[in-house]
């Protein structure tokens, strides 16, 4: 539509007493894009480009050490095997952490959304977000106060029954979903928000009127018509979740082994960024095997 | 929002490059007779203004500083700006990667007078020399053993990390280099050149059920022994001396019969220095005494080289304590490996983290 009206612009424009013939559609679409795709060639396609040329070395090209090209990296999941299985456990957390944000953050928004006393909407919403607001580092460390042994939660619970064993379950998978679930939120929050923002009152009071239950509103109405924010949420959840490293290591201590931690490891202790950015297109390619697979559902939720 | 930070720090170190660049291309004009630059890590040592205000009345040369992040950066610096410097410090296993490149020149040792009481365990370090002629004199060491709480029974071997006494009990170090180290003490063999890898691996794995958490970070290790984690630990040398001098912890250093895994840092000078002369007084005022003792027991400093300055601390120092100078006789220095090497130490203990996390 955008361009149907720069066409019918460039028509009127030449008013002289030459008329030049309209230029194509596509000169002006480029011109338009040309330059956001500048920068993200120089931001973003560049600097990826060279990670992905680096994967293909047999050594960080800075230095003296001589450099061949080989796929010897690509084959690190079968020279080391181990890292097969850390990958699973990555998809597992990004699973876990996923499900409890979408879970979560869908009532967090179905909440937001259904206070519509004033203007305590935005407040909330504010007040939702605010915490967010702080130092990620410092958030994932105040986790660890509360869930070690003799923690926070560990003082509560001996509160009311002072004779009970610990319940701290820091250093372990559970505190790396825990923290990543609290940092990730948001994203599924502001999506959902979004989605459920615009659906028609009067069809859940008509829902209402019509005798429905609440778990029948909220499953045949709330969600289906809300599932594109809650997959964009997934989506941005998921793909960094996979490859975050600081949550698992604060969190995780022995446990806390990821492909986010080795990627990390291979850029900052190794010194081996091919062996890094190899790892980091494998990750890649994963995912995105796994939304080819899932697309057929993800299409149908987005025309739901 | 690991992204960012990941960016972040991006951002934050070209600025700290360019700004690094930028200063140490302007004052180059003015390198007199009376001026030396030495490159250095901030705050270690060699830029204390009370030593530097003492060294300048006594000698007349004055001391310029620049600073690198990280020992990658120092050698780009070397390579980039030849003249630039005439004092560099540098770690054993970069020093031989410098010499190898021809970046630092002979020392000539009776220009340092203090050099006859540095001692010569560290003075035969292979990384420091080439030909027999010395490149750096060692200047300050440290050693990477195990931390007990106080109190409990004084382990004489590494054996201990994988006695069940101590399960759930453990913090090992997240570095690569250290726990090759340990797995090769643990299996009797060289920490720079373990032949028998699977033997490391093996020995790094069967302390499996005692591992509670990997440290990456002094105040994490600080925090973690605080709040009474692990019992036992691998540790740095001089960083049980800051938890039990700054933090107050109850922890005590132990060198097992197998000996520490050691680190040392070199003072060499750049081949292209402008002003050797200099820079020899200036190594000379480092490691001596009388600056020594005033750095450790003032700011707070590794172990010194110079046997004469160590013994010079107080008794009771802490330093003093920890770094005892017959453990340089057991300690095993980590030296500069070829990257290949490298890479089978990195692949080693991914191996071994994974195993854990199982």
């Amino acid at each position: 539509m955008q361009n149907d009206r720069l066409i019918s612009a460039s028509e009127r424009g030449p008013s002289g007493p030459r008329s030049r013939r309209p230029l194509p559609p596509w000169v002006s679409t480029t011109a338009l894009l040309l330059p956001t795709y500048g920068w993200l060639t120089l931001a973003v396609f560049l600097p990826l480009l060279t990670m992905f040329v680096f994967s293909f070395m047999s050594a960080t090209p800075m230095g003296k050490a001589p450099i061949v090209f080989t796929l010897k990296q690509y084959r690190a999941f079968i020279d080391q095997p181990y890292l097969v299985g850390i990958g699973i456990t990555s998809l597992l957390i990004g699973f876990w952490t996923t499900l409890f944000c979408a879970v979560l953050g869908f009532l967090a928004a179905v909440a937001l959304v259904r206070s519509t006393f004033g203007k305590t909407r935005e407040m909330l919403l504010i007040l939702i977000l605010l915490p967010f607001w702080t130092n990620g580092l410092v958030r994932v460390f105040s986790w660890t106060m509360v869930l070690r042994e003799n923690g926070f939660l560990d003082s509560l619970l001996h509160m009311i029954a002072p004779d009970a064993g610990s319940i701290g379950f820091l250093y372990t998978r559970y505190a790396v979903v825990v923290g990543l679930v609290h940092g990730y939120l948001p994203y599924m929050i502001l999506t959902c928000y979004i989605a459920l923002v615009a659906i028609d009152d009067a069809i859940i009071e008509a829902a209402s009127s019509l005798g429905a239950r609440w778990w029948t509103i909220l499953f045949k109405i709330l969600m289906p018509l809300a599932a594109p924010g809650l997959l964009s949420g997934a989506v941005l959840i998921f793909i960094p979740v996979i490859g975050s490293f600081m949550e698992p290591r604060i969190l995780g201590g022995r446990v806390g082994v990821t492909m986010g931690t080795v990627i990390e490891d291979q850029f900052t202790q190794a010194f081996n960024w091919p062996l890094g950015a190899s790892l980091s297109f494998t990750l890649l390619a994963v995912v995105l095997a796994i939304f080819a697979t899932f697309s057929g559902v993800l299409r149908r939720g987005t025309v739901a | 929002m690991t992204e960012l930070t990941r960016r972040n720090t991006m951002k934050l170190m070209s600025a700290a490059l360019i700004a690094g660049v930028s200063i140490s291309t302007l004052p180059r004009k003015a390198f007199s007779a009376g001026s030396i630059t030495v490159l250095n890590w901030q705050g270690y040592g060699t830029d204390e203004a009370w030593s530097l205000k003492a060294f300048t009345e006594k000698t007349g040369i004055t001391v310029v500083h620049d600073y690198y992040s990280s020992e990658s950066e120092m050698l780009t610096k070397m390579r980039t700006n030849p003249g630039a410097y005439d004092l560099v410090i540098l770690n054993a296993a970069r020093c031989a990667q410098a010499v190898a490149e021809d970046l630092l020149q002979p020392i000539d040792f009776s220009k340092v007078p203090n050099a006859s009481t540095v001692d010569e365990t560290l003075r035969a370090n292979p990384n420091f020399s080439k030909d027999g002629k010395g490149y750096a004199v060692p200047w300050v060491w440290g050693m990477t053993s195990l931390a007990i709480r106080e109190g409990m029974t004084v382990p004489d071997s590494y054996a201990v990390l994988a006695d069940p006494a101590y399960k759930g009990r453990v913090a090992m170090d997240d570095d690569a280099i250290i726990n090759v180290g340990v797995g090769a003490l643990m299996s009797g063999q060289d920490i720079n050149d373990p032949k028998d890898l699977a033997a490391v691996t093996a020995a790094l794995k069967s302390i499996k059920p005692n591992v509670k958490l990997l440290w990456s970070t002094e105040d994490q290790w600080n925090k973690s022994f605080a709040a009474k984690e692990f019992d036992l630990s691998l540790f740095w040398s001089g960083g049980s001396v800051r938890s039990k001098r700054v933090s107050k912890l109850p922890v005590q250093f132990v060198v097992p019969k197998e000996g520490g895994v050691g680190w040392v840092d070199g003072l060499g000078v750049p081949a292209s220095a402008p002003n050797p002369e200099g820079a020899l007084a200036f190594v000379n005022w480092m490691i001596d005494p009388t600056f020594y003792v005033e750095w450790a027991t003032k700011i707070g400093a590794p172990a010194s080289s110079n046997s004469a300055a160590l013994s010079a601390l107080p008794a009771d120092d802490l330093t003093r304590l920890v770094h005892k100078t017959e453990y340089l006789k057991t300690t095993s220095f980590v030296s500069g490996i070829p990257d290949d090497r490298r890479e089978a130490f990195n692949n080693v203990w991914q191996e071994v983290k994974a195993f854990y996390a199982e």
